[in-house]
């Protein structure tokens, strides 16, 4: 399992030939309190980089972009009730959505745990 | 003041403007003058206007003479209804966000439809407002436009679409409500517009074209101009419509020669987050105590901006404030009742007018507002009329050119016409014929 | 002893205060329920008799299942809505300096003009020739906007400011597809520190918005605009002075390289107030520009409308004004209504001929200032935003650094981050001491914006007392008294509202319990 992020604070974690997709603790402190999420149709194809889902909260709303390239596969429906869950635990309940990648080799452009941190410190 | 700014003059305040634009003297107007002779001067345009109450008055399309209960327009002039702002600050505006929580409650209960806004400019520029809707919750891009829809109003959905580029197919004058939609309504279709009671006063049973539309997945675009009608005809939402587009000025406010007026806007539920304008929502405050706040606020241009669901930033505040609080004197008993004098009363005016020499009431139904086919020209006649001291509708081809509608009226009365207003009308309107 | 006399018997000194009243009300600050929960179906408060009997016309077309609203008595419809305003803060009770708001008085001879019968009680499709005085008005409103201004002409029909930027927006549409380049300039150029209005204006008529930052003093860099002009593009949408109160003072050279590169240069007019009778946005190169009339010339903000944007006109756009119009012909006025009549005209944005209510109120503001009065009121609106710039700069940080602004000063939360307070912190205690907050967090180009607007209309008094409760409010906040701003509002009518818990499961409209 591995886990990679973006320069636009999306996580990807990886398991066989799927990963599942969120945003990452620090985008969900900026944003504040979560109050809707729109989710992908099961299918859609996503090319690395493309607007994926949306997220708002009171005063902001963000899209959630594709880490990588895929097909959707699942969706978390439980954000739909509780978008909540976002705030609360983003690496986990909070999860967005899971895409079958369409080339693993696109993993290797973004960041791991640590460069991540260290992009944190620079940007904030 | 000066001083501590520490400057010399005021003009040191204005250094960013370039020397050479700066003006050096007053502009070619006139200097101030005093409170009476701006009274003075304002009121003598004012008098140089025919004004509905002091003839008989029978001119409708899309604005209505009513009677508005005094206490209305005392209480929108209230200086913390009429000098505050839009409620940026709830906590010291909770006056201004229940009225608007009650305005939409009372709107979403009228349209029979799931929830409102707080409002938007006019019944026109909600129409467009919801043909734009209804493309970006299909994402298809043709309206198909009925043509009983109020031409303004459709010129208005047409303009804006050949700005974005989206076809409007606006169907030709409908004067006896006799059009079908049947194959322009296909799978590049996002909505269709119809009014009701439509442009020529007729009633229009919308649960035909709300199926048709929805085995297509295309959106029913229900519009009135008329609220009043309300009372007493069937709702948009009990007949299929999915967006709500209407007029309210005829509910609290006056003419105004066509402005301020107060746009009515509804829809479904699970639409809710495509809706343009202002939403005031319920919630709690930090002590629990149930409040108000302006909601929803990522779909608009302050946040969104050039991808928000509209640009409009305000509402149609004291139009709107005085569209609830008239609409609270009334509930839903006393709308009823103004709603069948309205209907007796257009009815009466009809009876009465089919009853001059070579006129003929066009339609087999309408609330307080219908079509007559006069054997002369209706501008001309409108005009004659005039000048013998009766307003008596409104020629459509005021409206519409160049339809070849040159002989029709727009006859509309409401609860202010009397029996003797509908007499003068009958009798301008034979002097007028036959002259 | 002599002071107790003055202020009559005293009052037995209470020193725990009621925490809680039977009813929820506090003396004169009375809870209020919605008309839902005071009224009944069955009940109506308006006077009308039943019609005599008719035979109806609707067809099957008859209303079944009732609105469910409820009617109230007069008395309980008077108690309702004079409760309810007693919740609100308004500019007769109070200074509201919302920058870019523009909220100044608001004279009430204005509202006694915009009601009289031969104005409110005309109807928009009557006669011309029975609303001639109305017809003049509009005339000679359009010619006091058109000399102000500078221009050559004005589209009366926009219904607000947003109306006024969409129609402004299209004329420069039919402008560039009248010269064949309609398929080629799609782009609007619009400075980051614009009103959202701006971007969603443009995108609304069909264009793409390409974004310019602005340099370190807050203005606009000329040769950041000039990199971004090209055949692709159709137009800037400049404010000026912008909404960080600041005149673009390139705006000269800004304007002839934007008409070089064939655009075209719309003005958003919402900043109108700071120089009007001072210079003319006309001598500045500019295209188009809205005027907000409920800003610049005082018609009543009315809680959030409605106000009215004419849009003045260049000489090269005035031909793709929308309908209607007005043209004399033969002493006598009439409204051009359709585009049969004016071919080149981009169409029809609303229904009649747009806002003669605020037409009314405008006007009459205009005549009781005069061409002195309103550039005096351009410079007393200055004067005072620096007023309170200078009272306050040693306290509170500017992002663009120390320099006069116009009508508006902005200010930024750096100054209270150090003490873990944010700028919604301080508007909220700002309520406390009785005061409407300023503008906060717009624009967006300053992080945690307090842009503050006093208007003309506040006079020395009034910005002295505003001026030292910042003060001693700003001391708080650096002595570390956070108190005073963390629960704040402390004394208004309610406290800080959950918007999260309203935006997460929105309620719009009151149902029925248990229905």
């Amino acid at each position: 399992m591995t886990t990679r992020y973006t320069k636009s604070h999306e996580y990807i974690r990886v398991e066989g030939g799927t990963g599942v997709v969120g945003i990452t603790d620090y985008a969900q402190s900026q944003l504040g309190d979560v109050v809707f999420v729109e989710l992908p149709p099961i299918g859609q194809n996503l090319s690395k980089g493309a607007e994926a889902a949306t997220v708002e909260s009171v005063k902001a709303a963000s899209e959630v972009n594709a880490p990588v390239s895929g097909t959707v596969v699942d969706v978390n429906s439980a954000l739909t009730d509780s978008p909540g869950l976002v705030n609360e635990d983003p690496s986990g309940k909070g999860w967005f959505l899971k895409v079958k990648l369409t080339d693993a080799a696109e993993l290797d452009s973004l960041m791991d745990e640590d460069a991540y941190r260290d992009f944190l410190k620079a940007v904030s | 003041m000066l001083a501590r700014v520490g400057v010399n003059g005021i003009d040191a305040l204005f250094a960013d403007i370039p020397e050479a634009k700066r003006l050096q003297q007053d502009l070619d107007l006139p200097p101030r003058k005093t409170e009476i002779e701006v009274e003075r001067l304002l009121s003598g345009l004012a008098a140089k206007n025919m004004a509905a109450g002091s003839v008989p008055f029978f001119v409708g399309a899309g604005a209505y003479k009513h009677h508005v209960p005094a206490s209305v327009d005392h209480l929108i002039q209230r200086s913390e209804f009429l000098t505050s702002y839009t409620p940026y600050q709830p906590e010291i505006a909770q006056g201004t966000l229940q009225t608007i929580f009650e305005f939409q409650t009372q709107v979403a209960g009228l349209t029979a439809m799931d929830a409102a806004n707080a409002s938007m400019y006019d019944g026109s520029t909600a129409t467009v407002e919801a043909v734009a809707m209804a493309r970006r919750i299909t994402k298809r891009l043709k309206a198909v436009v009925s043509g009983g829809l109020h031409p303004h109003y459709a010129e208005a959905v047409r303009t804006h679409s050949a700005m974005s580029g989206d076809e409007a197919l606006v169907l030709p004058p409908d004067v006896f409500a006799a059009e079908t939609f049947g194959s322009l309504v296909d799978d590049e279709t996002a909505c269709v517009v119809v009014q009701n009671p439509d442009f020529f006063g007729n009633l229009r049973d919308l649960s035909g074209a709300a199926a048709l539309c929805h085995a297509k997945g295309v959106l029913l675009i229900a519009v009135f101009t008329e609220v009043v009608s309300l009372g007493l005809v069937k709702p948009p939402g009990a007949m299929g419509a999915d967006i709500v587009a209407g007029e309210g000025q005829s509910i609290g406010n006056r003419l105004n020669f066509g402005g301020p007026y107060v746009g009515l806007f509804a829809t479904k539920d699970k639409y809710l987050r495509q809706m343009p304008g202002r939403l005031c929502g319920q919630t709690l405050d930090a002590a629990g105590r149930r409040g108000f706040v302006l909601t929803l606020s990522t779909r608009e241009q302050h946040i969104r901006r050039d991808k928000a669901t509209s640009n409009i930033c305000t509402n149609s505040g004291l139009a709107s404030l005085a569209f609830t609080i008239h609409m609270t004197l009334l509930g839903d008993a006393g709308l009823r009742r103004l709603a069948r004098i309205n209907h007796a009363n257009a009815v009466a005016l009809a009876d009465r007018l089919a009853a001059v020499n070579g006129v003929e009431v066009l339609n087999e139904t309408f609330f307080n507002e219908f079509t007559i086919k006069i054997p002369g020209d209706a501008a001309r006649t409108v005009e004659r009329m005039a000048e013998r001291g009766v307003l008596g509708g409104v020629p459509v081809s005021r409206l519409l050119p160049d339809a070849g509608l040159d002989n029709l009226i727009l006859a509309a009365s409401t609860e202010v016409n009397t029996d003797a207003d509908c007499a003068a009308f009958a009798e301008a309107l034979q002097g007028a014929l036959s002259c | 002893m002599l002071m107790q006399q003055k202020f009559g018997p005293q009052a037995a000194r209470v020193e725990e205060p009621i925490a809680k009243t039977f009813t929820g009300n506090r003396g004169l600050a009375i809870e209020e329920g919605l008309i839902f929960e005071i009224g009944r179906p069955e009940n109506t408060g308006v006077d009308l008799n039943e019609p005599s009997p008719f035979k109806h016309r609707l067809g099957p077309f008859e209303r079944q299942e009732p609105a469910g609203l409820p009617g109230l008595s007069e008395p309980e419809t008077m108690r309702h809505y004079v409760r309810l305003s007693r919740l609100n803060y308004s500019i007769d009770a109070g200074i509201y300096p919302l920058g870019s708001c523009t909220m100044k008085h608001n004279p009430r001879l204005n509202e006694a003009l915009a009601r009289l019968p031969g104005f409110a009680d005309i109807h928009p499709l009557q006669p011309q020739s029975t609303v001639q005085g109305a017809l003049e008005l509009i005339a000679e409103l359009a010619r006091w906007l058109m000399v102000l201004t500078g221009m050559d002409a004005v589209a009366m029909p926009p219904r607000a400011g947003a109306h006024g930027e969409a129609c402004g927006m299209m004329a420069i549409k039919a402008a560039i597809a009248a010269k064949g380049e309609g398929g080629t300039r799609k782009t609007v150029l619009v400075p980051e520190s614009a009103h959202g209005t701006n971007p969603a204006s443009a995108a609304g008529a069909g264009f793409e918005v390409r974004s310019v930052p602005a340099r370190a003093d807050g203005t606009l860099d000329p040769a950041e605009v000039k990199r971004r002009l090209g055949p692709d593009v159709a137009a800037i949408m400049l404010t000026n002075p912008n909404t960080c109160g600041l005149f673009e003072k390139d705006v000269v050279e800004i304007a002839a390289l934007v008409h070089e590169a064939g655009a075209y240069f719309y003005c958003d007019g919402a900043n109108f107030n700071a120089i009007m009778g001072k210079t003319r946005p006309g001598d500045l190169g500019v295209d188009a520009m809205h005027i907000n009339l409920h800003k610049t010339f005082s018609t009543p903000h009315g809680g959030g409308g409605p106000g009215a944007g004419p849009v003045v006109l260049s000489t090269r756009l005035a031909p793709f004004a929308p309908v209607p119009f007005l043209r004399r012909e033969a002493g006598v006025l009439r409204l051009v209504e359709h585009q049969s009549e004016a071919p080149e005209s981009f169409g029809r944005i609303a229904a009649f001929h747009g806002q003669m209510g605020m037409f009314v109120r405008a006007f009459a503001y205009m005549l009781s200032h005069g061409a002195d009065g309103l550039r005096q009121a351009a410079e007393d609106a200055v004067l005072n935003a620096n007023y309170v710039r200078a009272s306050l700069k040693d306290l509170m940080s500017e992002p663009f650094g120390d320099k006069p602004c116009m009508h508006e000063v902005l200010f930024d939360e750096a100054w209270l981050k150090p003490f873990g307070l944010t700028a919604l912190d301080f508007a909220k205690a700002m309520i406390d001491e009785g005061f409407h907050p300023m503008t906060i967090y717009f624009p967006l180009v300053a992080h945690g914006a307090m842009l503050i607007e006093p208007t003309e209309t506040e006079s020395k008094a009034s910005l002295d007392l505003f001026i030292a409760a910042l003060r001693d409010l700003a001391l708080a906040a650096k002595r570390g008294d956070t108190g005073r701003f963390a629960g704040a509002p402390y004394h208004a009518p309610r406290r800080r509202l959950d918007e999260t818990r309203a935006a997460r499961n929105p309620t719009l409209r009151w149902t029925k319990p248990g229905a």
